[in-house]
């Protein structure tokens, strides 16, 4: 298994703006999806995949393969367009999410889309699947590492919780937890007493590094769209693999619908079908026309 | 006469001497489901996941990706309800060779009470896509059906009683997936009277039944179903065709379980037959020790006895 050592900040930026793009065109067509979720996990999965996982698109299921999964698996539309740009199947078959007979789901399917781990979709399951796989990687010797984005909605799920108290007992210093801390969910909480739902900050009253600290996990706090400190934070994960004896949760800041101006930082693009004119404003803030340089 | 929990200890800690893809995940109740037995000969292969059921699947599905046949060690009413949404979407989606070891099943759990009672179960697990579902009837067959999960490629869900039962079969028997076992003909060539079908320990107190009633001077066929699903549909219709009156017993409530397969069959099949459900009503049982359990709830070799007499009583008035 080889990965991408070269550390080019610039070309991630570049990937990651196609990615989103991806997503706003695939969901536009769909006339389904999720916007904001995809959007705000975008660079912290771009950076796995096009530098930190050792993989081969070409062999999917080899069984020495760093592991990913998405715990929020209704941001699938942001996984499967950086495993189409990474070369895990054509880039086209985008067209075919959310459509009869296609490999594409809405929420990922392990048993249909080439270079998905863990099959989720219902939600706060990931993180427990990534560290079953990471007590069995400890069982045969591998030097694997599982990598599992949460959604800050997400992790109100009880489970989390369990698998939370349970991984630094087994010791998984081969199992990171990624928080993406977007700040937004779909719905929300009664905010005093007007009738608009507040749907910010689901764990705005939390202290979670001292909740991940607590429970005895190596906690590193990031902006979630700083591909310099993204990369910083998975190079002390790499570091500190069969050493420490701690899972490390990296506490990603992030925005959602982040990298668009009209998907940014709203809860309306939680979900939502971008028009044509939204389209042609995505495609010029992104600079799609100004792409020049190959992807993968 | 050995518990089935203690033949499951016993059985998978043999067959992991040979087989390294066995692991346990226990949610902290070994000394209850006997993996305790499994844990001090293979405590490398023993996953401790404490109190948390959901984590259990979620940690048994992730090992099941690197190779291993992770056998589950928890009461059947946590696995089956509990971790229900876990099972579903990690294990039956993915056809994960996941084993539910369900230990403490049905009315009978050492007077816990209503809360442990897995009496849902089977109806419960039926309904999930790629689920295998089984009960076995005693020591042997539950032994039998342990080497059988143990090679199956696929989830499976294992019924299993906490306390012993009389015998049903002997060290001969053979388990077939999907396939009824007639455990009496009971029409000497003729059809018989009545035909009783029953699932789990269940059966061993059915045998005891049945016997009372060809006592009294009645022709029974009885038919063991250890299989839930997948189920031989045709293999059991070959044992159902011309009865007209049928009873299903089984220690699990009436909704959903083997009366109700029983039924799709008959029905499907346009049969006619006169069908009897002893289980458990629709409704909450309580605390107390096994034969006050067994009696009020209608689950005795006595009372089942009656309720095979009362059905044939109905169709031939005497």
């Amino acid at each position: 298994m080889t990965r991408n050592d070269a550390r080019d900040v610039e070309h991630l930026e570049t990937v990651a703006r196609e990615g989103r793009w991806r997503v706003l065109e695939t969901v536009a067509a769909s006339k389904a999806g999720h916007v904001g979720g995809p959007m705000s996990a975008m660079d912290l999965m771009v950076a796995l995949y096009f530098h930190q996982l050792r993989i081969d698109p070409e062999r999917p299921h080899d069984p020495d393969r760093d592991r990913f999964i998405l715990s929020k698996g209704h941001s699938a539309i942001g996984l499967y367009s950086v495993l189409a740009l990474r070369g895990y199947f054509p880039v086209e078959e985008l067209a075919t999410f959310d459509h009869g007979d296609s490999r594409l789901q809405g929420h990922p399917d392990m048993k249909l889309t080439p270079g998905v781990d863990s099959s989720t979709g219902s939600l706060g399951q990931g993180l427990s699947a990534g560290s079953g796989m990471a007590i069995a990687a400890k069982m045969q010797g591998k030097d694997f590492h599982t990598w599992v984005v949460l959604g800050d909605g997400e992790i109100e799920e009880g489970m989390v919780w369990e698998t939370v108290i349970h991984a630094p007992r087994y010791g998984l210093d081969n199992l990171t937890a990624i928080v993406d801390l977007n700040g937004l969910q779909q719905y929300g909480w009664p905010a005093g007493d007007h009738d608009r739902y507040d749907r910010s900050e689901p764990m705005g009253h939390v202290n979670l590094p001292a909740v991940f600290r607590g429970f005895g996990w190596n906690v590193i706090e990031i902006n979630g769209h700083d591909f310099e400190e993204i990369l910083d934070a998975y190079a002390e994960v790499d570091a500190a693999r069969g050493t420490t004896g701690k899972p490390t949760a990296i506490i990603a800041h992030t925005v959602k619908g982040n990298g668009v101006s009209f998907t940014r930082a709203t809860f309306k693009w939680h979900n939502g079908v971008p028009t044509a004119e939204q389209l042609d404003t995505a495609r010029a803030e992104l600079l799609i026309d100004q792409k020049t340089e190959a992807l993968a | 006469m050995k518990a089935q929990r203690a033949v499951w200890g016993d059985t998978l800690t043999e067959l992991a001497e040979t087989d390294d893809r066995i692991v346990v995940v226990d949610g902290d109740l070994a000394t209850s489901t006997m993996a305790v037995t499994f844990a001090n000969a293979h405590p490398e292969r023993f996953i401790q996941a404490g109190i948390a059921e959901q984590n259990m699947v979620g940690i048994a599905f992730g090992m099941s990706t690197l190779g291993y046949r992770p056998w589950l060690s928890s009461f059947g009413v946590f696995l089956t309800n509990r971790a229900l949404d876990q099972v579903r979407m990690l294990v039956s989606q993915t056809k994960a060779p996941v084993r539910l070891a369900a230990a403490y099943t049905g009315l009978l759990n050492g007077a816990s009470g209503k809360t442990h009672q897995d009496i849902e179960d089977l109806s419960v697990m039926r309904a999930l896509p790629n689920m295998t579902v089984l009960a076995p009837a005693d020591e042997t067959e539950a032994a039998a059906i342990i080497r059988w999960a143990a090679e199956h490629d696929g989830p499976v869900y294992l019924r299993l009683a906490r306390d012993a039962v009389a015998d049903v079969f002997d060290s001969g028997y053979e388990f077939r997936i999907g396939q009824p076992v007639l455990l009496r003909d009971g029409g000497d060539g003729a059809a018989a009277e009545v035909t009783v079908v029953s699932t789990g320990v269940q059966t061993s107190r059915t045998v005891e039944a049945v016997s009372a009633v060809e006592t009294s001077g009645r022709s029974v066929r009885h038919v063991h179903l250890p299989t839930i699903k997948p189920l031989d549909d045709d293999a059991l219709w070959a044992l159902l065709d011309g009865a007209r009156t049928v009873v299903t017993v089984e220690e699990h409530s009436v909704v959903g379980g083997l009366g109700d397969v029983v039924a799709a069959v008959l029905a499907g099949h346009a049969s006619g037959a006169r069908l009897t459900k002893v289980g458990l009503a629709d409704s909450w049982a309580e605390s107390g020790p096994n034969d006050f359990l067994l009696d009020k709830y209608g689950l005795s070799a006595d009372r089942v006895a009656a309720r095979i007499r009362d059905a044939v009583g109905e169709r031939v008035p005497s």
